[in-house]
């Protein structure tokens, strides 16, 4: 099986400071990684330097694509990137207001993807639209709302729909439950849970949050100071931490 | 697999705790541990508490990282193996009922039953059918079953975790304590499920504390205390 | 008015402005930059058209001047005497007549030729503003072709009015390639856009021309189960009867009476010199 996605030494520095650095991974369909680590650990920047939204200083994203298989996303043009943006990728920001158009109705959010890949139905954009709202738990009345008439959490499922109704394969989410109540986050980790498994998503997930990657990942990836320090099955890691910074992190979180 | 057939082979496997944070002590909790489960058979691991019956449960399951020797379950090398490599193995041929239930919160039971066949590609109205039979087994009252098990008593829970893990016929299973606490009837129907998978060539390895069940349904017994270190001879 | 260069500008900036409108030109419905100059009234009146018109007029002109199809507004006629005073140039109203015709609003209803310029004003020249104020966004958006959230604004027009409500400035696609702004006309004028003259659109605040040559391909966007449509009031003018006009709507009273005539003034009259007559005409006339 060919990986989605195989990382290869990427490397992000702020002049003399590392973002991060000899980050290496492969990602196989279906799959779900998380990345987790404290603030300034490196894990954003590692995120955004996989979904194309900073270039990386050296290193290689190489995603299995559709038409001409695996090719180098640093190395792509920025055309071919931006579709891959709007068409295989998605990227759940944390704040929904970064990742939705505030004016614009939520049935306008979910089909902009379907209108920018070149659907000019609408009607059936309409009908999509309605479908994801339900799937993502939003009544088809607030079809034509707009998002600032939602609150936190159904704007955080709004954009999963907007960024799920092309059908992408590879997800990346940067904490898509942080600033949410624990159980508006417990609603939608079962919701992106639910998702993956029943696209066969793969997805990349950055959080502080250990019981949302126990949750929702497979794998996960421990960073600090821009270095992945441990990698493994997510139980594994979680429950047999090898390094100190990882079994200082699982330590860390108060049992309820 | 081996040309003996052993469905689950620990080969001189040993297991220790670093603790980086008091000073890096290094607690050593188990070595030359070496076991061999064929297809069709029942092993129960017994000694006395602490002496790491757990430990060698999740060392087979993948969730303890060995630190040396080969855990081999239907030929693949655990403590070796990709994540990936892992999480199929856990899919398709190793299963492990916990006394505990760990799901997602809003799912209902039935469901929560029914997706160990669904991660495998079953036909949902198969799988949610097989579910259903489980859970009249192990007596969850139907009206339960479009509920989510997280708000179930602890005894509900159990039987709910043991459907779940006899829903999908994994050729190797790890059980740790199916039968405990459970009154008799239930007890013989866990007992009964043990032993259908025995016999359509299940490899089980467990933990029972109930003497009576372990002597019906195991063939052998492996003392782990022969591989706690300070306690082997 | 000696003191003043022919059309005010001095050479240097016309000459600025010319590579502007022949680049734009040379790209039909690209935007392009261009370093605006403080005129003699304020932005909001016209200054991008009258730049674009100061760099394309010469002597030999006839110059019209239109504000909403009206050569008799405010607009119009300050605009008209500002080119009397500083080219020289003979005016006039009548579209057949004019060779440089600047318009805010409106495409006349006559013809135009080969030999015919029209220069539109341009409020805000970048159409896809109004969901994304990012420049940088924009100009990206153009250079890549995405232009996916075009349609976003007519998906929101019909969800909240069941049809596209967009009744000016509407958005078309010059020659396959750029999503363009046409400036405030009436979608009625849009299917005008294919024309035989040279179209020239200044966005003074903006610092924008672009520019559509004769003959080029202009698609309004749509969606296919909700075609562009060509709308204007369901009446005849009432001055001149004319079905094929665009038509301004007039309140004649505070009984609410009204009548519908149309919005180019030159184009009415002409109807009406040639003996068309209106269900109003006779009682407008006494």
């Amino acid at each position: 099986m060919t990986p989605l996605l195989q990382v290869k030494g990427i490397e992000k520095r702020y002049g003399a400071r590392i973002g991060c650095t000899d980050v290496n991974f492969d990602l196989y369909p279906g799959e779900v990684m998380g990345i987790v680590g404290e603030s300034g650990s490196g894990k954003s920047t590692l995120l955004n330097c996989l979904a194309g939204h900073l270039e990386p200083d050296a290193g290689q994203v190489i995603f299995d694509t559709r038409v001409d298989g695996p090719v180098d996303t640093v190395t792509m043009s920025e055309p071919e990137r931006r579709m891959l943006g709007r068409t295989d990728w998605a990227f759940v920001h944390q704040h929904a207001r970064d990742g939705l158009r505030m004016s614009v109705s939520a049935g306008g959010n979910i089909g902009e993807r379907l209108m920018a890949v070149g659907d000019r139905h609408y009607g059936d954009i309409r009908d999509k639209a309605i479908d994801w709202l339900g799937r993502v738990e939003i009544e088809a009345a607030r079809v034509d709302d707009r998002p600032s008439a939602f609150s936190g959490g159904m704007q955080q499922r709004l954009q999963i729909a907007r960024n799920l109704v092309t059908g992408p394969r590879l997800v990346f989410m940067d904490e898509p439950t942080g600033g949410l109540d624990v159980s508006v986050q417990a609603r939608l980790l079962d919701l992106l849970r639910g998702l993956v498994r029943e696209m066969g998503l793969s997805a990349i997930i950055v959080t502080h949050d250990l019981a949302v990657v126990r949750l929702l990942a497979d794998r996960l990836m421990v960073m600090k100071s821009g270095h992945v320090v441990e990698a493994g099955l997510t139980d594994q890691v979680l429950d047999d931490p090898q390094h100190a910074y990882t079994q200082l992190l699982v330590s860390s979180v108060l049992q309820v | 697999m081996g040309k003996d057939e052993a469905m689950i082979e620990l080969i001189d496997v040993s297991k220790s705790f670093t603790l980086h944070n008091q000073g890096s002590a290094v607690i050593p909790v188990m070595q030359g541990a070496s076991l061999k489960v064929e297809p069709g058979e029942c092993v129960a691991l017994t000694g006395a508490s602490g002496t790491g019956k757990s430990t060698l449960m999740r060392v087979i399951y993948g969730n303890y990282l060995a630190a040396s020797g080969q855990v081999l379950v239907g030929g693949l090398d655990v403590a070796k193996a990709e994540p990936r490599q892992i999480l199929s193995l856990r899919r398709d041929t190793l299963g492990y009922v916990s006394q505990f239930l760990r799901v997602v919160p809003r799912v209902p039971t039935l469901e929560v039953v029914a997706e160990p066949l669904l991660a495998v590609g079953a036909d949902k109205q198969i799988a949610l059918d097989k579910a259903a039979g489980l859970l009249k087994r192990v007596n969850i009252p139907e009206r339960l079953w479009t509920l989510s098990p997280t708000t179930f008593s602890g005894g509900e829970q159990q039987r709910v975790n043991i459907a779940r893990g006899f829903a999908h016929e994994y050729p190797a299973m790890l059980l740790d304590e199916p039968t405990a606490s459970l009154d008799a009837q239930n007890r013989e129907t866990v007992l009964s499920l043990i032993e259908d998978a025995k016999h359509r060539g299940a490899a089980i390895v467990g933990i029972f504390h109930d003497i009576e069940a372990r002597k019906r349904v195991c063939d052998r017994e492996v003392n782990v205390s022969d591989f706690t270190p300070g306690l082997a001879a | 008015m000696s003191e003043y260069n022919f059309a005010y500008l001095d050479e240097q900036t016309k000459r600025m402005i010319r590579r502007a409108i022949l680049k734009g030109l040379a790209v039909p419905g690209y935007q392009v930059p261009f370093a605006s100059r403080e005129m003699p009234m304020p932005y909001g009146w016209g200054t991008g058209g009258v730049q674009v018109s100061a760099a394309t007029l010469t002597p030999e002109d006839t110059f019209k001047v239109i504000d909403q199809g009206a050569d008799d507004t405010t607009n119009a006629v300050s605009i008209r005497k500002f080119f009397e005073n500083t080219a020289g140039v003979s005016t006039t109203e009548e579209t057949e007549k004019a060779t440089v015709i600047q318009t805010r609003h409106r495409i006349p209803e006559a013809k135009l030729r080969e030999d015919q310029i029209i220069v539109y004003q341009v409020p805000i020249p970048e159409p896809l503003r109004f969901l994304e104020p990012r420049e940088t966004e924009t100009r990206k958006m153009h250079s890549l072709e995405e232009y996916g959230l075009m349609h976003v604004k007519l998906y929101e027009d019909i969800s909240q009015h069941g049809a596209i409500s967009t009744a000016y400035a509407y958005p078309v696609k010059v020659s396959g390639r750029y999503v363009m702004d046409p400036s405030p006309i009436p979608k009625f004028d849009n299917p005008k856009l294919e024309m035989d003259a040279i179209q020239l659109f200044g966005a003074g605040r903006e610092q924008r021309i672009y520019a559509v040559p004769p003959h080029t391909k202009v698609v309004s966007l749509d969606f296919e189960d909700y075609p562009f449509e060509a709308t204007k009031a369901n009446h005849l003018c009432d001055l001149c009867g004319a079905e094929d006009s665009y038509l301004d709507e007039v309140i004649m009273d505070d009984a609410g009476n009204r009548m519908f005539v149309c919005s180019d003034t030159d184009y009415c009259r002409s109807r009406r010199e040639t003996g068309h007559v209106g269900r109003l005409a006779e009682e407008n006339a006494a």
